[in-house]
């Protein structure tokens, strides 16, 4: 299928494709590898925004203009120049709300995504790596948790334990999404622990901690980053949940909370659309941060999947043609009758435009 | 048939699980939770609730854990859930009953029509790479970032209002009495409309990504370019080739996300105080009312539960691969 005859063939585009990358020198090599991550526009975006929220998860308490529990006499205020997001119905400053509730959602979504990817990690790679029983019964374990309905199942659990804090919280959630990562995780293990490298290694007598901390952890990394950064954003939507409802009440301000008193104070009866705006926009753009984080994640790990930018192309003889991995494109210079050629497959990943000569010509 | 058993086996075993589970829930209750609820519900309580509160509750003294587990199943058998504090005196599984067909049918519709568009939308996405539809991801991602609910207030504040086609609350015109009438449903369509919308566009972009992903990885299989090269049309390669076979994992994936979305529309009921079990788990939440949470936690469960198991069944009919050693 490959058998191209490169002879009558000419690239259209140069500086496409392996071949047309010229060597470079190797120290500027090294550093390209290493911050190769961080070209992918998705993750600078992604890492840059979340970025801002940490800084603000740990600053956030102390740059606050207003103290967030303070009442003052401007109620219900649209934004203004005193109050950035407006105020709410006890004159409290919505925008030093939604600084100060950074802190615990940024706090609770991190740690419940490390307890979770905790167990996850040792449970999946346990799974999948001895196998036998224990698969069996750390499968049926976590396909359990799996099935049932994590947020009603945390709801009922944060509700009996009444006021909670923010580490609870944290704990519940964590305990409660570990399911899925260490499913994946296991499927993960399972495909990697016959290939060769781990077999020889089992072969020359190294440990099974050895074997699984060395070969197979490092081969997992982007499989456990991405479920990392999947759960953080599951935590984060679940402590908005909790707080919204009402059951997380006694710690502190988050933005659910100022859900929970915009939902309360009948916030959208009275117009006043700055009190639930910032705070869902500010979870809604965590999430987008995270999650354009694991794309990139998925893309860096699969190349396929990634957007290709710029398909269509125009060629020299003026005609338009679409690229599409594993097909060549067959373009003709000519106008002259064409012979019923179609894209010719070929097995690689490039998409190289081919210029085939018309018979005739 | 092997394959459907196993499932079937898991499924109990879970709905076990989940029953033992709500079962120790309440026994990790701090201090004594029924003596606050009989202050609080001074002399309206009958011996009877209080005596089913005590073994809904682990707290009479005289029985060992066994046989208290023994008597929670004898319970749940008879189809006692236990008496509902906020609604005094009725059942819980009354008032669950009466709540679930409105939860059951917009979930499921919705649900379905979403998996439908997402599906079909990811089939697009997947196969014409580099064309308009890499410009649904950016956008559905963010909307699948935003909380249910919040998207839900949202939709309440734009689009209801006093002379709004969109009613902005309740599950029919409370003018109505529920019935199969020409009046009643065309009514309860109306007011399900816009929760119906929420949960469609939140839950979406899930199926898109999933099933542009899957279409990524098919379309570079041998079988793809065998279709190609045998010249059959772009549309029949991407449907009948490509996306039939991307299709499976995202079937089991419908049944692993419903968990999740129902936890969503849970929320999306409370915002719109639609009455189903979201608004009634509000409710209980609001009064402590643990007979009544339970409730709802079991029922919920099992639903989901049955549902995987219908999702299982399709996946059956779908990949002979699951027949084939059975």
């Amino acid at each position: 299928m490959t058998t191209i005859p490169t002879s009558s063939t000419a690239q259209v585009i140069p500086g496409q494709g392996a071949m047309a990358q010229p060597e470079s020198a190797k120290p500027a090599k090294a550093k390209r590898r290493r911050f190769l991550f961080l070209r992918n526009a998705k993750a600078v975006i992604g890492l840059v925004i979340l970025g801002l929220y940490v800084l603000f998860a740990i600053i956030g308490p102390w740059v606050t203009p207003y103290d967030p529990d303070a009442r003052s006499n401007d109620l219900i205020q649209a934004p203004s120049a005193d109050h950035w997001f407006g105020t709410t119905h006890l004159g409290q400053d919505v925008f030093s709300q939604v600084l100060d509730g950074t802190r615990s959602v940024v706090f609770v979504g991190f740690l419940a995504g490390t307890i979770a990817t905790v167990l996850s990690v040792i449970i999946g790679i346990t799974a999948g790596y001895l196998g036998g029983r224990t698969d069996d019964t750390l499968s049926a374990l976590s396909n359990v948790f799996l099935v049932i309905p994590a947020i009603p199942l945390m709801i009922i659990i944060t509700s009996i334990l009444e006021n909670a804090s923010n580490l609870l919280i944290a704990l519940v959630i964590g305990l409660t999404s570990w399911s899925w990562n260490a499913r994946v995780l296991r499927a993960q293990t399972l495909s990697l622990r016959r290939r060769d490298y781990i077999e020889a290694s089992r072969a020359t007598g190294e440990k099974t901690w050895r074997i699984v901390g060395f070969e197979l952890l490092p081969n997992l990394t982007a499989v456990i980053a991405s479920g990392f950064i999947g759960t953080v954003i599951f935590a984060v939507l679940s402590l908005i949940t909790l707080a919204f409802i009402g059951i997380v009440s006694n710690a502190g301000w988050n933005w659910g909370t100022i859900l929970f008193w915009a939902q309360g104070q009948q916030a959208l009866a009275q117009g006043a659309w700055w009190w639930f705006v910032p705070a869902g926009l500010a979870i809604a753009f965590l999430g987008t941060a995270l999650s354009l984080i694991n794309f990139a994640i998925d893309e860096f790990v699969s190349p396929r999947l990634r957007s290709m930018g710029k398909t269509k192309l125009k060629t020299a003889s003026g005609g338009t043609v679409r690229m599409r991995i594993g097909f060549t494109p067959v373009l003709d210079n000519s106008a002259a009758p064409h012979t019923h050629a179609k894209p010719i497959p070929i097995n690689t990943g490039g998409a190289t435009p081919v210029i085939r000569e018309t018979a005739g010509s | 048939m092997k394959y459907f058993l196993q499932r079937i086996a898991f499924y109990l075993f879970t709905a076990w699980a989940a029953i033992t589970l709500n079962f120790f829930i309440p026994r990790l209750v701090p201090g004594d939770p029924v003596q606050s609820l009989i202050a609080k519900f001074r002399g309206q309580l009958s011996t009877e609730a209080i005596n089913s509160l005590y073994v809904l509750f682990g707290l009479d003294d005289d029985k060992g854990l066994w046989a208290q587990y023994i008597d929670y199943w004898k319970q749940l058998f008879q189809g006692d859930l236990g008496l509902s504090f906020t609604f005094f005196p009725s059942p819980v599984s009354q008032i669950i009953s009466d709540a679930l067909p409105w939860t059951v049918l917009l979930v499921g519709i919705t649900t379905v029509i979403s998996f439908l568009i997402g599906t079909s939308l990811g089939v697009l996405a997947g196969w014409r790479r580099g064309s308009w539809t890499d410009g649904l991801l950016p956008v559905t991602t963010f909307f699948s970032s935003v909380p249910y609910f919040w998207l839900g207030i949202i939709a309440i504040y734009l689009l209801t209002g006093p002379d709004s086609f969109f009613p902005s609350s309740g599950g029919f015109d409370s003018a109505l009495i529920p019935a199969w009438d020409q009046y009643f449903i065309p009514s309860a369509l109306q007011h399900s409309l816009l929760p119906a919308l929420t949960i469609l566009i939140s839950s979406v972009s899930g199926w898109i990504l999933s099933m542009r992903n899957m279409m990524v990885t098919v379309s570079s299989e041998d079988y793809i370019t065998v279709a190609h090269a045998k010249g059959l049309s772009e549309r029949r390669v991407a449907v009948s080739y490509a996306a039939r076979n991307a299709l499976l994992p995202n079937i089991s994936g419908f049944a692993l996300s419903l968990g999740f979305i129902v936890g969503g529309t849970l929320l999306v009921e409370i915002v719109f105080s639609y009455p189903g079990l979201g608004f009634i788990l509000l409710q209980a939440l609001g009064a402590k009312d643990y007979p009544l949470m339970q409730g709802i936690f079991l029922v919920i469960t099992i639903s989901v539960l049955v549902a995987n198991l219908v999702a299982d069944l399709a996946y059956l009919l779908l990949d002979p691969r699951t027949r084939k050693d059975g």
